[in-house]
C-alpha cells in the first residue's frame, strides 16, 4: 500500500501519460482508419489498392518494429519531434489499419437494397451515405472498434520502453527507489485494468444504446 | 491484398457505373495514381537526399558474421514463437476446459484468470516476469506471450464450442454419451475446425509480439538489427537495417495471415463445418464477455 501512497504523483503522471497517448492515438487511428476505409470502398482502383496495401502491411507489422522505425528512424530524415508525438503517430497508424477493416466490414454488412432504395428515392450520394449507409454501418462496428481501442490502450505500454512517460515506465523509477517490485507491478496492473475496463464499459453502453439487436 | 474491381459485386454505396461515371472514375484514378506516385518519389528523394544508399551503409550486409548475426536473431525469434505458440495452445485448451466446467468454482477461477490476463498489456506481464521474478529473457518472453495468448485462445475455443449447433450436443447426449465424450468426440472437433482461422490469426499476434523481446534484451531479430544499426564503422546504417529487417518480419506475418485466410475459405466450403459458423480470419476480440463469432464479414477480396 505504501508504494501507491508514497508515489502517488509518479503513478498519476504515468497514468495520465497512458490516458493521453490512448486518447490522441485513438483520435488519429479513427480519423485515418475512416479515410483508409473510404479508400478501400472507393470506385477508384488505385485508391483501393493503396488502402489494401496500407492495411495488409500495417496489420502484419510488429508494433515494436514500427516504434523502432518511427521513433529512431524518422529523426534521420531531419524530422525532429518530441517522442510523445512519434509514439502517437506509430500507435495511431498501426491501429488505423484495424479500424479501417472494422469500418469496411461494417459498411459491407449494409444490404445492397438499402442503397438502391435510397437512390431510387432520388437521394444523392452524400445523402445515401450520411442518412442510410453510415447510420446502419455504425451500429455494427461498435464492438470491433471498442475491441480495437482496448488493444490500442494496451499497446501504448510499448511507448514506455521508448522513454515516453506512461504507466508501465513508472516501474523503473520505483524500483530504483527500492520499493517492493511486486506491489509496484500490482498497482500498474490496476491502472491498466481501470483504463481497459473503462473503454469496454463505454462501448458496452454504446452497444446497448445503438447496437444491432443480436 | 488483391484490389480487383468489385464491379459485379456492388455495395450499397454505388450503382453500376454508366459510361460518363466510368470516364470520371478513370480521371480520378489517373489523378490519385499521380498523387501516390508523387508521394513515392518524394520518399525515394528523401532516402537519397539523406544518403541512405551509400556504399558504406550497405557493406555490413556482405559480411558473413553479420549475416550470421541476423540469421541467429531470426532463429531466436522463431524459437520464441514456436515455444510460445505450443504453450499458449495448451494453456488455452486448459482454460477453456475450466470455463466450460460443470463445477462453479472452477468456472469462476478460469474466468477470472482469463479476464485478468486479457485486460493486461502483454508487455506488463513480460516485464513483471523479467524484472520481479528475475528470469532469463527467453522464458520471460515466452511466459508473457503464453499467459496473454493462452487467455485469448481460451475464449476463442470456448466461443467455438458454444457456437456448435445445439442439436449436435443434444443428439450426443441422447445417444447416452458422457460429457467428456460429447466434448471430445462431437463438439471440440467441430469447434476447432470452425475456429482454426481465428486460432491461426491469434498465432500471428503471438509472432508479432515476439518482437517485444527486443525490449527485454532478448537477442531476437530486431535486437540483431539494432546491433548492426548502431555500428559507427558503417556510418550508422539504421535505415538500411530497417529496410532489410521489416520485409522479412512483415513477410513472415503476412504468410501466416494469408494461411489463416486460406484455411477460413477452405473450412467454409468443407461439409464438416455445416453445424457451426466458421470464424473469419481475425484474432480474438478483447471486449470482456466476448461476442459470438458473427457471420463472416469478409465477402469481398481481402
Amino acid at each position: 500500500m505504501d508504494v501507491l501512497t508514497d508515489n502517488f504523483s509518479t503513478y498519476g503522471e504515468g497514468f495520465l501519460g497512458t490516458v493521453e497517448l490512448t486518447v490522441f492515438a485513438s483520435l488519429l487511428a479513427l480519423a485515418l482508419g475512416f479515410v483508409m476505409a473510404s479508400f478501400r470502398v472507393a470506385p477508384v482502383g488505385s485508391l483501393r489498392a493503396f488502402g489494401a496495401a496500407w492495411v495488409a502491411v500495417l496489420r502484419n507489422t510488429p508494433l515494436t518494429l514500427l516504434f523502432f522505425a518511427v521513433l529512431l528512424g524518422l529523426p534521420r530524415f531531419g524530422l525532429v519531434l518530441p517522442f510523445k508525438v512519434f509514439a502517437v503517430l506509430a500507435l495511431g497508424c498501426y491501429t488505423s489499419a484495424f479500424i479501417c477493416e472494422a469500418l469496411r466490414s461494417g459498411i459491407n454488412t449494409v444490404p445492397k437494397g438499402q442503397g438502391e432504395a435510397a437512390r431510387s428515392l432520388g437521394m444523392t450520394f452524400g445523402q445515401t451515405l450520411s442518412q442510410v449507409v453510415l447510420p446502419q454501418a455504425f451500429r455494427s462496428v461498435i464492438p470491433p472498434v471498442g475491441s480495437t481501442l482496448i488493444a490500442l490502450a494496451k499497446n501504448s505500454a510499448i511507448a514506455g520502453a521508448f522513454s515516453v512517460t506512461e504507466l508501465l515506465g513508472t516501474y523503473k523509477t520505483l524500483s530504483e527507489l527500492g520499493y517492493d517490485i511486486i506491489w509496484t507491478f500490482l498497482w500498474i496492473a490496476l491502472g491498466y485494468l481501470i483504463i481497459t475496463l473503462t473503454i469496454s464499459a463505454v462501448f458496452t453502453v454504446l452497444e446497448k444504446r445503438w447496437g444491432v439487436a443480436r | 491484398m488483391t484490389a480487383t474491381a468489385p464491379a459485379d459485386e456492388a455495395t450499397a454505396l454505388y450503382d453500376i457505373p454508366g459510361p460518363r461515371t466510368r470516364r470520371r472514375h478513370r480521371l480520378y484514378g489517373v489523378l490519385s495514381t499521380a498523387v501516390l506516385l508523387g508521394l513515392l518519389a518524394w520518399i525515394l528523394y528523401l532516402l537519397f537526399d539523406t544518403d541512405q544508399f551509400t556504399h558504406t551503409k550497405w557493406t555490413p550486409f556482405q559480411y558473413e558474421g553479420i549475416q550470421e548475426l541476423l540469421l541467429r536473431g531470426l532463429g531466436n525469434t522463431l524459437k520464441a514463437f514456436a515455444v510460445a505458440a505450443v504453450l499458449s495452445l495448451a494453456l488455452g485448451a486448459l482454460l477453456a476446459t475450466g470455463r466450460l466446467s460443470d463445477h462453479r468454482p472452477v468456472r469462476w477461477l478460469a474466468a477470472l484468470f482469463v479476464e485478468f490476463f486479457r485486460a493486461m498489456p502483454v508487455l506488463v506481464m513480460i516485464f513483471f516476469v523479467f524484472v520481479a521474478l528475475k528470469v532469463q529473457p527467453l522464458p520471460a518472453l515466452v511466459a508473457g506471450l503464453t499467459l496473454y495468448n493462452g487467455s485469448v485462445l481460451a475464449e476463442v475455443f470456448r466461443s467455438g464450442v458454444n457456437s456448435v449447433e445445439r442439436g449436435q450436443r443434444e443428439a450426443a447426449y441422447a445417444l447416452g454419451m458422457r460429457k467428456t465424450q460429447v466434448m471430445s468426440y462431437v463438439l471440440v472437433p467441430q469447434a476447432v475446425r470452425a475456429m482454426l482461422p481465428a486460432i491461426i490469426s491469434q498465432l500471428v499476434v503471438a509472432l508479432k509480439d515476439t518482437s517485444l523481446g527486443y525490449l527485454i534484451t532478448y537477442e531476437e531479430f530486431l535486437h540483431a538489427g539494432k546491433l548492426i544499426a548502431s555500428n559507427l564503422d558503417y556510418d550508422l546504417p539504421f535505415i538500411p537495417v530497417v529496410m532489410v529487417i521489416s520485409p522479412i518480419y512483415i513477410g513472415m506475418c503476412m504468410l501466416l495471415s494469408w494461411f489463416a485466410y486460406w484455411v477460413s475459405k477452405r473450412q467454409r466450403r468443407s461439409p464438416k463445418t455445416e453445424a457451426v459458423d466458421v470464424a473469419p480470419a481475425e484474432p480474438g476480440t478483447l471486449l470482456p464477455g466476448g461476442y459470438p463469432p458473427g457471420p463472416p464479414p469478409h465477402r469481398g477480396a481481402q
